[in-house]
């Protein structure tokens, strides 16, 4: 999939708390990022990457561009997505993430600004955010790289409009070209991954100690 | 569901990648070609009548085999843009308490090298060589002086560093709150209560009926033993390793273990394994490293001294050194929070063309790693296959079990189970040992470090380790070694110190395990989980 990364300007995270964040004996457990894109005309999102560090659950709110009339509208376009199970573990705190324009409520298209809502009901952790934040959209197609998504993952919904009868059945054609992709992935990959086994170099094993870095 | 999709595509690509280098590829192909010859075979449908053919022959298992192998060693692929070592520990103060840990070893062993002025490695002179050559199968009459050498490490001191371990965004407050744990691990892991528990070893239920119990179910030994071992001979015929895995969870019969288990560990007998194997004996002639002595001295003070393995003494030196020079264990360090230590060929120090791993296959034995060998010996008779069955338990299971990771069957998530397991269910017994000063999990560490090697009686031992094969899981020892504490609950309610709690529970060989004396209960009042070995 062609994606490429969209310039973003990520503002400080923003604690939403009880009293006096300083004195206040109780830690937030909702934070608020905002992501703005300062440099770059609306956009379609494709996909939103991350990298977790405690955060239970996550809501993301968009704001559209719609019409120069009107006034740009915030929509909700991810509810409480869970990244950790079970919020008192370990489980998924410390994981990648990427989240899909397809996963999302709705359309993502005209993208002027995100509001990340993080959330994490348990106390047991000290701090939690989001780091490593990526926004992508579609990049260029080229052809010859790869080939669009709804090829090989026909959307169900998107299947049986009338323009497309008379030609093949896109499931057909996309087992078939998963087998093609699956076929250059292997000449890719034809440098074999056995090793020869040898652990010396040109016959020489000597060592006094071992290295520290 | 996109998300799924090409999960699977990438999975499908690793398979296909990792199984492109090996033998069975190489095999295939010839017979692919020698297939052409057939009258059946015809060039219209050339696609389909190889694959038919490969299915009469026999191939195709093979190659479900392999790809079955793959899928329970191989971790799922992680998200692209996650770092290689992301995949090795996804927890980032794990990753870190992991290195200073192999840090500390790699000092022992360098102030080791430097106090008796040995190297690391050497090539042997030819008089040595020769010598080794000829006591290649009574390596064990060799009495080398080995009273300076100690072991690097030992099961205790790795319990020091566990107990240590703290997640530094982890609340943990001066006082005891809600939040402590009262057991010795402080990490906030996921570990299965007894409900997932009872869910993952369903067949492990008294309904089911079990090898080596005669009163689980109302079905007559006899009648099931039986039955048992004509389902476990089809299995074979079969050679089907996801079927070997679900059949050996309810036991193997003896006769059938040493064939089942090769079958699940997906290892054949090839000329080619053979001469793998012997490569690497002629590497341990060649070469010889302080790592051997540490070898040495492990078989000696553990296995030499245990009354069932002691005859063994020299299939465990063939097999350790062979190992130490694997340079093919080395590729699982991929999905092992550990890593290889490093060193340059002398006075090449710091260039990089001359760094290698030390030893080859980048794992230094600790006090009692030469147990994880010694069992296999019951079952195979010929190194070569010894050697490969040892080297795939190896990479598959027993490096969790000393690796600081997250991982569900690494030691911490153990430790871990076994406390909240005993804490949950026997809690006034595990505040009473606690309160005496002998928390359990001092204990039960070195039970589940060895995988009950060297502890329980060989044929309960290879009961319990049909369990790890069946479940593709370590977890089933923290849960026996809960259960250990659960039977003799009676006992350590009345000692008052650890060593008495040490002593209650010294001798585990005469665990009843056998026909009769019923199992070991878990829970009993209620009975929510009974392991029945």
């Amino acid at each position: 999939m062609s994606r490429v990364s969209v310039p973003c300007h990520v503002k400080g995270t923003v604690a939403l708390q009880v009293g006096d964040v300083r004195t206040s004996q109780g830690r937030p457990g909702v934070l608020v990022i905002d992501v703005t894109f300062p440099s770059v005309a609306p956009f379609e999102l494709q996909e939103i990457m991350f990298k977790n560090y405690y955060t239970a659950f996550l809501t993301i709110r968009v704001r559209q561009h719609t019409s120069t009339h009107t006034p740009a509208k915030w929509v909700t376009c991810l509810r409480d997505y869970c990244l950790m199970p079970d919020p008192h573990s370990e489980e998924g705190a410390q994981e990648y993430v990427s989240l899909f324009k397809h996963q999302m409520l709705c359309d993502m298209a005209q993208v002027l600004e995100l509001r990340l809502i993080l959330r994490q009901p348990s106390p047991l952790w000290l701090s939690f955010t989001v780091e490593e934040l990526q926004i992508f959209q579609q990049g260029p197609k080229s052809p010859s790289m790869t080939f669009p998504k709804w090829l090989s993952h026909p959307v169900p919904c998107e299947q049986p409009t009338p323009l497309l009868e008379g030609l093949p059945d896109p499931s057909r054609v996309s087992s078939e070209v998963q087998q093609m992709w699956a076929l250059t992935e292997m000449i890719r990959a034809s440098h074999t991954s056995t090793r020869i086994g040898r652990f010396d170099v040109d016959g020489c094993y000597d060592l006094n100690l071992l290295s520290y870095t | 569901m996109l998300q799924e999709e090409s999960d699977l595509s990438l999975i499908i690509a690793q398979i296909v990648q990792k199984l492109k280098g090996s033998n069975l590829y190489a095999q295939l192909e010839r017979q692919a070609w020698a297939s052409l010859q057939r009258p059946e075979i015809k060039l219209e449908s050339l696609k389909e009548d190889i694959k038919e053919f490969f299915k009469i022959s026999g191939w195709e298992k093979k190659l479900q085999n392999a790809v079955y192998s793959e899928l329970s060693v191989f971790p799922l692929p992680s998200h692209p843009a996650a770092p290689p070592e992301h995949l090795k520990e996804p927890l980032v103060y794990m990753r870190k308490a992991q290195g200073s840990w192999e840090k500390r070893i790699l000092k022992s062993l360098n102030s080791m090298c430097t106090e008796l002025s040995i190297p690391l490695a050497r090539k042997r002179p030819v008089g040595e060589q020769k010598e080794l050559l000829n006591k290649w199968n009574e390596m064990g009459t060799d009495e080398p002086d080995l009273s300076l050498f100690r072991p690097v490490y030992a099961p205790k001191d790795f319990l020091e560093v566990l107990i240590n371990l703290r997640n530094p965004n982890y609340e943990s407050g001066d006082s005891l709150s809600f939040r402590t744990h009262l057991g010795l691990i402080q990490v906030p892991l996921k570990v299965k209560d007894i409900p997932e528990l009872k869910e993952f070893f369903v067949e492990l239920g008294l309904t089911t009926g079990q090898l080596g119990i005669d009163d689980s179910t109302q079905v007559p030994p006899e009648l099931f033993e039986n039955e048992h071992v004509r389902i476990g001979q089809k299995v074979l015929t079969q050679q089907d390793s996801a079927a070997a895995q679900q059949y050996i969870r309810q036991g193997s019969p003896t006769a059938l273990r040493a064939e089942l288990w090769a079958l699940i560990l997906n290892i054949s007998s090839h000329p080619e394994d053979i001469l793998y194997y012997e490569q690497l004996k002629t590497n341990v002639i060649q070469h010889d490293l302080l790592v051997d002595s540490l070898i040495y001295k492990d078989v000696k003070l553990t296995a030499s001294n245990d009354d069932y393995y002691f005859v063994f003494e020299d299939y465990l030196y063939q097999v350790l050194l062979c190992f130490s020079r694997d340079t093919s264990v080395l590729s699982h360090f991929a999905y092992n929070s550990a890593s290889p230590p490093k060193s340059y060929i002398r006075g090449k120090l710091g260039l990089e063309e001359y760094a290698v791993f030390y030893p080859p296959n980048g794992v230094i034995p600790f006090h009692g790693f030469s147990m994880y060998v010694a069992p296999l010996c019951f079952l195979y008779h010929e190194p070569s296959k010894l050697y490969q069955i040892f080297r795939e338990m190896y990479v598959r299971f027993f490096f969790r079990l000393h690796s600081i990771s997250s991982h569900p069957s690494g030691i911490v998530s153990l430790c871990l189970l076994f406390e909240t397991l005993l804490q949950t269910y026997l809690p006034q017994l595990f505040y009473h040992l606690r309160e005496i000063g002998a928390q359990p999990l001092r204990i039960s560490f070195k039970w589940m470090v060895r995988a009950f090697s060297g502890y329980l009686a060989t044929d309960q031992l290879l009961l319990l380790w049909d369990r790890i094969l069946g479940y593709n899981s370590l977890e089933i020892l923290a849960v026996l070694a809960a259960a250990v504490f659960a039977f003799r609950a009676v006992n350590l309610m009345e000692v008052t110190s650890l060593a008495a709690a040490e002593a209650v529970l010294a001798d585990l060989s005469t665990l009843k395990v056998s026909p009769g004396e019923g199992q070991i209960q878990l829970f009993a009042p209620d009975s929510v989980l009974v392991i029945t070995f």
